[in-house]
């Protein structure tokens, strides 16, 4: 499936179907958007950090929705936040991708029953690609959380968004 | 420095309807409750007498007694009709060293206490938290906004979920389009 074990031919030119290569160029530079929430949130700045370097898989931060390719929704989503992050999601452009890291975003937490406060699941907002349990997820397991997206976006046609 | 007793002996002489009592036999220390609508005055006291110099508004917090008469509904949920719902006040005086910790209690259905947000400014956040998740009025606040929950909260609340945290408060089903409950 990766774009150089296509045919190379004289003349340095890599033949290679356009699926395939924009699909190579969406996943290798998903351009978060620079946003955190809560504990989650110290967890994914030290996974953008050299010791786990999320640059490496093309990750770096933007400081605007315009910008981003990705949010990575990272903590206890309240109901007055929800209602921003709402509007955050719709200022992105296509494609664009969501990751729900931790317990609260993905189902309240441990506020499912008494946060009076809280969204019980950003996904009751918008709709969620792929879901990093954890409370808070390892770094290791956000960047796991990040090759699940990256196979997501490598197997996607142009006709369908994603399989 | 002024122990309990002492202070509550110098405000029942100045304020002796204003002042309701002592309780000593508390954990950690002894509250003098005061009448809601008189408290403004009494903290004003409490600040100024050169003997008591309580300088210094440590907390104040609102607290839910529901000590009403209590009717369990079918689904398991509680209605508390009646009682009363409390504020708290913890004084310090830096300069004096000495503490005491003030109550007032309003009825349940109609909690309205004085500010004291012209004696101690902190207060005013303070007062504005309680009033947000108590529902207790303060009269003569400058502000008395909602300071944690959304602004238009009680347009998607019935009675029973506009303060969060009384003991018989209940979800409202949706806010803004979003489902509330698990």
């Amino acid at each position: 499936m990766g774009l150089l074990d296509k045919e190379f031919s004289e003349g340095n030119i890599v033949i290679a179907n356009v699926e395939d290569l924009l699909n190579w160029a969406r996943l290798s530079s998903v351009w978060q958007l620079g946003f955190g929430l809560a504990c989650c949130a110290i967890e994914m700045m030290a996974t953008s950090m050299s010791h786990y370097d999320f640059d490496r898989f093309g990750v770096i931060p933007r400081n605007t929705p315009r910008q981003a390719d990705a949010i990575i929704i990272s903590g206890t989503v309240t109901l007055k936040m929800a209602i921003r992050i709402k509007r955050l999601y719709e200022q992105m452009s296509e494609p664009k991708y969501i990751i729900s890291m931790g317990s609260c975003s993905n189902c309240g937490g441990p506020y499912w029953q008494h946060g009076y406060h809280v969204l019980k699941g950003i996904d009751r907002v918008i709709p969620v690609d792929v879901y990093v349990p954890g409370c808070p997820p390892r770094p290791e397991a956000l960047l796991e959380g990040l090759l699940k997206l990256q196979e997501k976006i490598r197997n996607e046609s142009l006709r369908v968004k994603s399989t | 420095m002024m122990n309990a007793e002492e202070i509550f002996n110098l405000l029942t002489q100045n304020f002796n309807n204003a002042i309701v009592g002592l309780d000593k036999d508390t954990p950690v220390e002894p509250i003098i409750s005061v009448d809601p609508l008189q408290i403004h005055n009494v903290s004003k006291f409490l600040r100024e007498n050169e003997n008591l110099q309580f300088d210094s508004l440590m907390c104040l917090s609102g607290v839910d007694d529901a000590n009403g008469e209590k009717t369990k509904l079918e689904d398991g949920s509680e209605i508390i009709k009646g009682g009363t719902l409390s504020v708290y006040y913890n004084l310090h005086s830096v300069s004096l060293k000495h503490k005491i910790t003030l109550k007032v209690s309003a009825p349940r259905e109609d909690p309205k206490v004085e500010s004291v947000e012209n004696v101690w400014k902190c207060a005013n956040w303070h007062e504005r938290e309680a009033f947000d998740l108590l529902g207790i009025v303060f009269l003569n606040h400058p502000d008395l906004r909602r300071i944690l929950m959304p602004y238009d909260w009680d347009d998607f609340a019935e009675d029973i979920s506009k303060h969060p945290l009384r003991k018989d408060y209940q979800n409202p089903e949706f806010y803004q389009g979003m489902k509330v409950p698990y």
